[in-house]
């Protein structure tokens, strides 16, 4: 027991969660507005906004997490020399959020998209029938009521991405949990399975409260028709 | 919009062609010339010629499948046409975009699912294309959707939901939002098909009242009585084309062809 709780003052775990859920607050902020905006290209009327949005979303919702974390690194900070920061772990933090958010809008989009299909067809005819325009319609009752269907695959979304900040470690995040919890395991090989447990424990206990809130606000903030 | 003296639902003019006291005085405000449309192989119009008059209240009667819907939604564009030209008053129908936006805000519609607003409140709906098409101020769109809303008897319902209200009453709101806009004509979409059969009448009560006020209507409908009494003319559709057109009386009395013969035997022997 004794050791088990050296591991704590040794390691800042909780500060580990911190960087997991910074990452995925930014994530989640940037990929929201940035899905927001692919679903309206998705669904407005020039064909070529919409393929370029197919084409975004078909590129990120296939592509591995870990290669754009890396190409976040050696490609866009590598190579191309873009940097937010001159400070190395501010600049691999948002690196990690800008991957995160890029993949994770891909996945908030097509969560929209499928909340827009619970949209029936009449409510966008009667809103060109009455003469509103493409962004009036969108804003004002198509996108209000697509949210309010898509709070459950959107929770399913926002879980997806507190576990997939972990793989920040490919972007060089050194102080969150999966890097944390890889050096634990190298200088406390003995304790492997307290380790694991801690940090098993410590996502559950984050992520079973988001699945409860998503299920009690789906019934409440369903569309009555 | 230049003459806004015409657009008012409301109308008095002296001159008289209906037994009701509304006016009728010819001047054509929608055209279809020659219009066809497919969907895929089906051909649903075929070359459609229709006038209507200002004031005039015409009702489109046909099997189902005749294409009597999709010709309705043609005049404000919710379906496109192949080839032909459709008017609205002396506009053809633009092809997209502002213009199009405009025009459709002149044509109100009435749909057989109501379509209203799922997530605004019932003074909502009727406020919402007034304040974001024709910028009117909230207050005077809300004292004017108050007075439309109390016209079609739904005021005491003004903040509730629409799933909180009847089919009945739900499509009276459905007149009241397209009426907000003042339009030149209403088109109105099998509004009763939906309904239960004791809330049809209440419906059509709000429909009669509109017609003896001289809107101009187009009316895709099942109601004979409605199509008797408020009519100023007949159209009888069949297979994607117009067979029959005359005033109701007539078209009721004397079907010149067998299709409406047989059509009008089958509802009228129950």
């Amino acid at each position: 027991m004794e050791a088990f709780l050296d591991l704590f003052r040794e390691y800042d775990i909780p500060g580990a969660f911190w960087v997991n859920i910074q990452l995925t607050f930014w994530g989640a902020v940037i990929s929201l507005l940035l899905g927001v905006i692919l679903v309206m290209m998705r669904i407005c009327p020039v064909s070529s906004l919409r393929g370029f949005a197919t084409a975004y979303v078909e590129f990120f919702k296939n592509m591995p997490l870990t290669i754009i974390m890396v190409f976040m690194v050696l490609g866009m900070f590598g190579q191309l020399k873009l940097s937010f920061s001159d400070d190395f772990d501010i600049n691999f933090f948002w690196l990690a959020v800008t991957g995160l958010a890029l993949y994770t809008a891909s996945f908030v989009c097509e969560s929209l998209r499928s909340g827009i299909n619970t949209v029936p067809m009449g409510q966008a005819e009667a809103c060109r029938a009455l003469g509103l325009s493409f962004w009036q319609s969108a804003s004002q009752v198509i996108l209000p009521q697509a949210f309010r269907g898509s709070v459950a695959p959107m929770g399913n979304t926002l879980i997806a991405l507190i576990k997939n900040s972990t793989v920040a470690a490919a972007a060089s995040v050194t102080t969150e949990t999966s890097s944390v919890m890889s050096d634990m395991i190298e200088f406390h090989a003995s304790q492997i399975l307290q380790i694991f447990f801690i940090f098993a424990l410590g996502y559950v206990i984050l992520i079973i409260p988001i699945g409860l809130l998503t299920t009690y606000l789906s019934n409440r903030l369903a569309v009555r028709r | 919009m230049t003459n806004t003296a015409t657009t008012t639902p409301v109308q008095d003019s002296p001159a008289s062609t209906r037994p009701d006291g509304a006016e009728s005085d010819g001047r054509p405000l929608v055209e279809l010339r020659h219009v066809d449309k497919h969907f895929g192989d089906l051909h649903v119009l075929k070359d459609i010629n229709l006038t209507v008059s200002k004031g005039e209240v015409l009702v489109v009667l046909g099997p189902s499948g005749s294409g009597k819907s999709t010709m309705c939604r043609t005049i404000n564009r919710l379906e496109t046409i192949d080839s032909g030209t459709i008017l609205i008053d002396g506009t053809p129908l633009p092809q997209e975009g502002r213009e199009l936006t405009r025009l459709r805000a002149e044509v109100g519609m009435v749909f057989q699912q109501f379509n209203l607003f799922a997530n605004k409140t019932i003074i909502d709906n009727v406020m919402l294309a007034p304040v974001k098409v024709r910028h009117v101020s909230k207050q005077d769109a809300h004292d004017e959707a108050m007075e439309l809303l109390a016209r079609v008897g739904v005021d005491s319902q003004a903040e509730k939901y629409p799933a909180q209200l009847s089919g009945g009453q739900q499509q009276r709101v459905a007149i009241a939002r397209a009426l907000a806009m003042h339009p030149k004509v209403m088109l109105f979409d099998e509004p009763t098909s939906a309904l239960d059969p004791e809330m049809v009448n209440e419906v059509l009560d709000v429909m009669l009242e509109l017609a003896g006020e001289g809107m101009t209507m187009i009316c895709v409908t099942h109601e004979m009585g409605f199509a008797r009494k408020a009519a100023d003319r007949v159209v009888f559709m069949a297979d994607g084309k117009i067979l029959e057109t005359g005033a109701p009386d007539d078209f009721f009395e004397h079907p010149r062809t067998e299709r409406a013969k047989d059509f009008l035997s089958k509802i009228i022997d129950h």
